[in-house]
């Protein structure tokens, strides 16, 4: 039985206080490059760099990362993921990035897009926003912006299902 | 999204889906090489043996760059200088190569069907790197994937293949890859290196070369081996070039933006005039980078696949 | 040692029998046959006559299953002298027995050559006292089987030479064959062909077509054997010797053979092999080198007229060519492994078939594979038949039983077959040759 977590104007809010947070955080967006990892960050560093701009007036740069190749689980998964585009239009080194995905869990994807953000330069920083975190870490990763904690059990999967990929704008727990 | 083989041994075994998948995979690895740092870890820890038994620089070399480019171990073999001249068999080489923790062996062999006997035989994974006259299956993967860069498609591209198709795997991989996506093939060359029965495969051919790449979207020209003129297929490498010859001319009987492919090393003057190897036309250096990103795309998948 | 075998469904084309009959042997001949009414036409029965109990040493019932005389297979590779890691005069008899066949022609392509009248006087003596069956070497009909000089074909036909042939290769200088078959005629011998013009094979390790050319191979095409056929067939009538063509495979092949016919020269016979009428080049998909033979495998259109060949009459014997071959041989690169298919204990189950398929009479086919070719090699007062007086070579067949094909099981060394795991019927229970009964459960 789904169970709708977030609705549209939820997220909607989520994504506007987290822009705010990004731009207190780093006193502007003049020195950051937003990044979402392939597939589920990609339209949240959009949703995010549409409402920075709105706020701050001026646009900022945003890059898709794919990170099926730094995975910790191609040798054990039965499933090969699907390797995706990676087009990171900044200067990564000696930039801040803001690493943006949908949902934070155990933190593993976010270890491997640290490792590929690495391999194209050395950032200044590294921050991460994530719409959703839903607790049950196994690497010491924490989260920079969060727009929702949501507590769940092991078993529940977190969906995040978005407008741009034809879907109600809406989080759901499963 | 898995491939269904361990192996790369044909294109006929594969399907449209699959061929799509490796080229759109191959696309993300082309994003590496464009990087500085040109490595990922995807298959770090594992081995990869290079088991040429014919000389080769081009695809060694390019099979060589895409497995270290993934981070795996790179052993290479080229079998004239080792144990296959004191009469080693086909199996018990493969049988030597496993116990040394292959877990990917790239064979090229000048007898057809030798990577599929090892494939039948040995647990790891088995790609062909080009059997005698049957196929090349990457060389065709790495052509499509130039074609779609170029052109946006495979499907309803007119594709002319010119030259010796009767012994070249480069040829037969593309025709079957080409038409299992949709291309309209057509074959030019003379009747005795452009079997009749391969109409049978649903393509074109032609022995007149200006009736043959009228209106074609991509020119693919063969190497011509000069061993053939003793043989009795050409009298001579001149009358080659002034028939089959691809020359400026010709290629204007083709579309205006049809691009011009050659698997290389190109025979400069026999089968392609100099000047249009060099034309802005040309993408045959294009081909050499996508190489290796079809490379690393396949070897990524068929180390995925788990039997 | 006599020997009582009583509920014997014979067929003996030669006797005109299909009948149940009994058998008494007697020092390796056949004393008498007494046929009761031939099978449902109710005539008045001669009568089966049983036997004294306790004249007789031993009595088979073979109710239910056939009785043949025993297979003559005028085309198999023994490959002693010289090969016996492929196989030996020994265990290649043993292997005929196992598949019914009791006497057998040896091909020269030994090393050395069978091409002197002491070459011949060695296998005969190796297949007296180690051979399974009766053994009947084929010589060579030029030295070395090089093709350029005719061998003593006079001394080894008086050695035990019942044919010539270069097989294994073609006799390639018209000029050679011509001679070859004139002299032949001092002792009306046979020479048998192996038609392959082989500068058109020059190189093939399959049928030439679009199957050979996807897969990279070089093809043979069925023009190399029929121009061939073609000569040899002119130079008969020219010569007026006695020529069999062996291995026929292709439907052109048939075409010329029965214009020949047609034309009454009438002393050209010809054979093919079981793998020519039951499979097609698509056998070797996958680059199986178990199915690579020579001639080729060919395509449906071949089979069917191969068939045909045979149901017309055409094509007068079956046998098998029965080539053995190392496993490592065929193991390995497509291209270098020897041709050859392992075929005396699959040839009367394949075979067999051509009965049910309503091609052959079951008459039929016991006289392509066993009168015939006595017949046309000069054997039929003791082989053939079962007839008053002949050699007690029979074969009981369960025709009823199916069975797997499983070449690891084979008696011969060679397990190279096509066949591996197909399901035959007709599988021998008896055989009996040289005096030895051979019992398969």
């Amino acid at each position: 039985m789904a169970k709708e977590l977030l609705d549209k104007k939820d997220i909607e809010r989520a994504i506007t206080r987290m822009a705010h947070e990004i731009i207190e955080k780093n006193k502007g967006i003049s020195s950051i490059c937003l990044v979402g990892i392939q597939r589920g960050g990609v339209h949240i560093a959009n949703r995010l760099r549409a409402k920075l701009k709105e706020i701050e007036g001026s646009d900022l740069p945003v890059g898709l990362l794919d990170i099926s190749l730094y995975r910790d689980d191609l040798n054990v998964r039965k499933d090969q993921p699907v390797v995706r585009r990676t087009q990171v239009p900044c200067e990564i080194n000696d930039q801040k990035v803001v690493l943006v995905d949908d949902v934070l869990f155990t933190g593993r994807s976010i270890r491997a897009a640290m490792d590929a953000i690495m391999d194209l330069g050395r950032p200044s920083a590294i921050q991460l926003a994530v719409l959703v975190d839903r607790g049950h870490r196994e690497l010491p990763i924490k989260a920079d912006f969060v727009g929702k904690n949501i507590p769940t059990s092991m078993n529940e999967t977190v969906s995040v299902q978005l407008s741009e990929d034809g879907m109600e704008d809406r989080v759901v727990l499963e | 999204m898995n491939l269904r083989s361990k192996d790369l041994v044909s294109i006929k075994d594969l399907s449209a889906g699959e061929i799509e998948h490796i080229i759109e995979t191959a696309a993300g690895f082309k994003d590496v090489l464009g990087r500085d740092i040109k490595k990922v870890p995807a298959l770090r820890g594992k081995t990869t043996v290079n088991l040429f038994y014919e000389p080769s620089t081009r695809t060694r070399t390019s099979f060589e760059v895409a497995a270290k480019r993934l981070s795996t171990d790179v052993i290479n073999i080229a079998t004239s200088t080792s144990s296959v001249v004191k009469g080693e068999t086909l199996l018990d080489t493969a049988r030597t190569v496993l116990a040394l923790g292959a877990d990917i062996v790239v064979i090229r062999h000048k007898c057809s069907g030798t990577p599929h006997f090892l494939a039948r035989n040995i647990d790891a994974s088995v790609v062909n790197a080009g059997d005698g006259t049957n196929e090349h299956p990457t060389q065709a993967l790495l052509d499509l994937f130039t074609m779609k860069e170029n052109k946006g498609r495979i499907q309803g591209l007119e594709v002319a293949i010119v030259g010796d198709i009767l012994h070249s795997r480069v040829a037969k991989s593309n025709i079957y890859a080409l038409s299992k996506l949709g291309a309209k093939v057509r074959l030019i060359g003379p009747p005795t290196l452009v079997p009749d029965c391969m109409r049978d495969l649903g393509v074109g051919i032609y022995a007149d070369m200006n009736a043959g790449l009228e209106g074609v979207d991509v020119i693919m020209m063969l190497r011509i081996q000069l061993e053939r003129q003793g043989k009795g297929f050409f009298p001579s490498t001149h009358e080659y070039f002034r028939n089959w010859g691809l020359t400026a001319a010709r290629v204007a009987r083709a579309k205006d933006d049809a691009i011009i492919m050659h698997p290389g090393p190109m025979n400069r003057g026999i089968e392609i005039a100099s000047e249009v190897a060099d034309s802005s036309r040309s993408v045959i250096l294009d081909q050499v980078t996508n190489g290796i990103a079809i490379r690393m795309a396949v070897l990524y998948l068929v180390s995925g696949v788990k039997e | 040692m006599k020997l009582f075998i009583k509920n014997a469904h014979l067929i003996d084309p030669v006797q005109k029998l299909d009948n149940i009959c009994s058998i008494l042997i007697e020092d390796r001949k056949i004393q008498e046959i007494h046929a009761q009414a031939a099978k449902g036409r109710g005539q008045g029965a001669k009568g089966s006559k049983d036997h004294k109990p306790g004249s007789v040493d031993e009595v088979i019932d073979a109710r239910g299953m056939l009785v043949l005389p025993g297979l003559v297979d005028m085309h198999v590779h023994l490959r002693e002298p010289g090969f016996e890691y492929k196989e030996t005069i020994r265990t290649g008899t043993e292997a005929a027995v196992r598949g019914g066949v009791t006497s057998v022609c040896c091909m020269p392509n030994t090393n050395p050559v069978n091409d002197t009248p002491g070459i011949t006087e060695f296998i005969i003596r190796k297949a007296i006292q180690e051979g399974s069956c009766s053994v009947f070497p084929i010589g060579a009909i030029t030295k070395g089987q090089k093709g350029e000089e005719l061998a003593e074909l006079g001394m080894m036909f008086d050695a035990g030479c019942v044919a010539f042939s270069d097989d294994g290769r073609p006799v390639v200088d018209s000029m050679v064959m011509r001679r070859a078959l004139e002299y032949s005629r001092i002792r009306n011998m046979l020479i048998i062909s192996h038609a392959e013009d082989l500068s058109l094979a020059a190189g093939g390790v399959m049928n030439e077509g679009l199957l050979s050319v996807t897969m990279g191979l070089q093809g043979i095409p069925a023009q190399a054997e029929e121009i061939m056929i073609s000569r040899d067939i002119a130079l008969a009538e020219l010569t007026g010797g006695r020529l069999h063509i062996a291995h026929v495979s292709t439907a052109g092949s048939v075409e010329l053979l029965r214009a020949a016919r047609k034309r009454g020269i009438a002393e050209i016979t010809s054979e093919t092999c079981p793998h020519y009428f039951s499979i097609t080049e698509e056998a070797v998909s996958g680059y199986n080198a178990n199915a690579k033979v020579n001639p080729p495998l060919r395509t449906k259109k071949d089979v069917e007229a191969i068939r045909e060949g045979l149901r017309d009459g055409t094509i007068d014997v079956i046998a098998t060519d029965h080539a053995p071959h190392h496993k490592d041989e065929k193991s390995g690169e497509f291209d270098a492994a020897p041709s050859g298919i392992s075929g005396l204990e699959t040839s009367i189950g394949l075979s067999m078939r051509l009965v049910d398929d309503g091609v052959l009479t079951i008459a039929g086919l016991v006289d392509k594979m066993t009168c015939a070719p006595a017949r046309i090699l000069g054997l039929s007062d003791t082989k053939g038949t079962l007839k008053p007086g002949a050699d007690a070579d029979l074969v009981i067949v369960d025709t009823e039983k199916e069975y797997t094909v499983n070449a690891a099981d084979f008696r011969s060394k060679g397990k190279n077959t096509p066949f591996d795991g197909w399901r035959l019927k007709a599988r021998p229970a008896v055989t009996i040759a040289r005096g030895r009964i051979y019992r398969w459960e």
